[in-house]
């Protein structure tokens, strides 16, 4: 067998496994989305009626707002944790492949335990958080239980998770020659010029990798927002509202409407920051 | 250098050292927090959870929370049932995504370039958009509250995991590959035999990826699995509060903490195949 095909039957899998979950579903969206569709009974053509209705929805701006509002605030926060902690770890101080690992933990733990465990540690009274916080003379709020306090609580869990890139960012540090910082040192530059005008400039490729993944996974966000909840309508984000449309209420052709408006929102702000990549993001090639 | 500069130097040092030490401390305090705080309330009956001042530790080693958890949720049985999920999953996701990314690393086809861009695309595209139509298909096709939905789509093969093992195979050298070409190996022998072998470490890295991806996975399991006999740990989990009606924080950490476990010894016992990973691609994590 010529070579060239052999090399198709190898990647055929993906190809077949592309167009049963990716091209048939995405064209089977595009219908549905057109439909008053609710699993049981038949599909009625309704045009573009889902989406009329989802922009006259209140429901539907509130989770938008929520959602875009812990992206706008937890993205920032959790790129500059990460890298805050990155350079902190990044030596050879005794004991530091412990502190590494300690710092890294959480981002491998998620899902519903983690989830619960911080609807616990939040808890006005008994909760732990409030308690650290008596110690100091402080009244902690109710968090999760005051409108005003639901965002809050879920980015204080997301700058707990937020040293996932750790070693992502460790392994771009050690990547940096050290040259560059010898050279900066016999030129006078302090630690923080050699940040500013070496370590950061370095390190936007994976800042950029960082902002990219973290808009996507920020609009996503479900899981603990499906266990935590939070007072009013606070805290149903994005995918909670899609969910509960689709799966409690049966509304097929919304929820794939809603599916669709969610899609064109992320592809749009990635390629906004796709834009700005020429004018902050370092190439070799410049 | 005179020796004044030089001493200041060292002062510096060491006040920097002490000043990141404290961090370190202060961070893995927080850290270690939420976990410390969960075991804690599982062994504290509840007159110890609900009291305050908090009390940190538990004054006896108190078991009540774990038999009750059991009683509430049947958890080993959900735990196997995410472990049947996965270990019929990762095998099959492992070794066809190895072999999309040797055809992809190895060989030159008409569109190859045009299919890696697409791979590229599926990896950031909507599975919020997939997730209805994917869903009335399985259940058109009479698979509703099964574990196919969440298996067979592995069988052919996952994005990030070709884009990762395409680069690994791109740093293997070719040699050995090309003197069994010579030898009249077919490519299929070839990398079964000679490819997957040398691919172990990487094959590790996305095996554990994919389990931990089954594992804290909550909204696939709960779009497809209605029966609570077929319940994943996740889908136990979620539910408990609803079992129990006001939330028992005693046994749900102590749920909790079960749950967790199996993923704690992971990142203790095999830290090394994530790190790996990460440090190779510069990708997940």
């Amino acid at each position: 067998m010529k070579k060239s095909r052999v090399g198709f039957l190898f990647i055929l899998p993906w190809v077949l496994g592309f167009v049963i979950f990716t091209v048939f579903p995405i064209i089977a969206a595009l219908y549905i989305a057109m439909t008053d569709w609710s699993i049981i009974g038949r599909a009625s053509f309704v045009g573009l009626q889902n989406f009329r209705d989802i922009f006259a929805d209140p429901a539907f701006y509130k989770a938008l707002t929520v959602t875009g509002r812990y992206a706008i605030l937890a993205i920032p926060l959790t790129i500059i944790t990460a890298l805050l902690v990155a350079l902190s770890v990044n030596n050879d101080y005794k004991g530091i492949g412990i502190f590494r690992t300690v710092f890294y933990m959480p981002s491998i733990v998620s899902g519903v335990a983690v989830a619960v465990v911080f609807k616990w540690i939040l808890d006005p009274t008994y909760g732990v958080l409030n308690s650290i916080l008596r110690l100091f003379g402080v009244q902690g709020p109710d968090w999760l239980y005051d409108p005003a306090w639901v965002l809050p609580s879920y980015l204080i869990m997301a700058v707990w998770g937020a040293s996932g890139g750790l070693y992502t960012y460790l392994a771009a540090l050690k990547d940096i020659p050290k040259e560059l910082y010898e050279v900066a040192t016999i030129d006078g530059a302090g630690w923080a010029q050699k940040i500013r005008y070496i370590t950061l400039p370095l390190l936007t490729p994976i800042l950029f990798y960082n902002l990219v993944m973290g808009l996507i996974s920020a609009f996503r966000k479900f899981t603990d927002a499906y266990i935590l909840g939070g007072a009013g309508e606070e805290g149903v984000f994005y995918m909670v509202y899609l969910y509960r449309q689709a799966f409690s209420f049966y509304k097929m052709g919304y929820a794939t409407a809603l599916a669709w408006i969610l899609f064109v929102i992320i592809l749009v702000l990635t390629l906004i920051v796709n834009y700005t990549k020429k004018y902050w993001v370092y190439s070799e090639r410049k | 250098m005179n020796g004044y500069m030089s001493k200041e130097k060292d002062k510096g040092q060491t006040v920097r050292k002490t000043l990141l030490y404290l961090f370190y401390l202060v961070g893995s305090f927080l850290m270690l927090l939420p976990f410390f705080w969960m075991i804690s309330t599982a062994f504290k009956p509840d007159s110890e959870i609900f009291t305050l001042p908090i009390k940190w530790f538990p004054s006896s080693f108190y078991l009540q929370n774990f038999k009750r958890a059991f009683q509430v949720i049947p958890i080993f049985r959900y735990m196997l049932n995410t472990v049947y999920i996965a270990v019929l999953k990762i095998g099959g996701e492992v070794f066809v995504s190895a072999l999309v990314a040797y055809g992809f690393a190895r060989f030159d086809f008409k569109g190859k370039n045009l299919f890696f861009l697409i791979l590229l695309a599926t990896m950031m595209l909507p599975y919020e958009v997939t997730m209805i139509p994917t869903f009335m298909m399985w259940s058109y096709l009479g698979f509703s509250d099964s574990y196919v939905p969440l298996i067979l789509p592995a069988y052919f093969g996952a994005a990030s995991f070709i884009f990762f093992l395409r680069m690994y195979f791109s740093t293997l050298p070719v040699e050995m590959e090309e003197s069994m070409v010579v030898d009249g190996a077919s490519y299929f022998q070839i990398f079964y035999k000679l490819v997957l072998p040398l691919t172990k470490p990487a094959l590790l890295t996305i095996g554990l990826w994919a389990f931990l991806g089954t594992w804290n996975d909550l909204l696939g399991q709960l779009i497809y699995i209605n029966d609570p006999a077929k319940y994943t740990i996740q889908l136990g989990l979620a539910s408990f509060s609803n079992m129990t009606g006001e939330t028992l924080w005693g046994p749900l950490m102590a749920a909790s903490f079960l749950a967790l476990l199996p993923v704690l010894f992971l990142l203790l016992f095999a830290q090394k195949y994530f790190v790996e990973g990460i440090k190779m691609t510069g990708i997940k994590g």
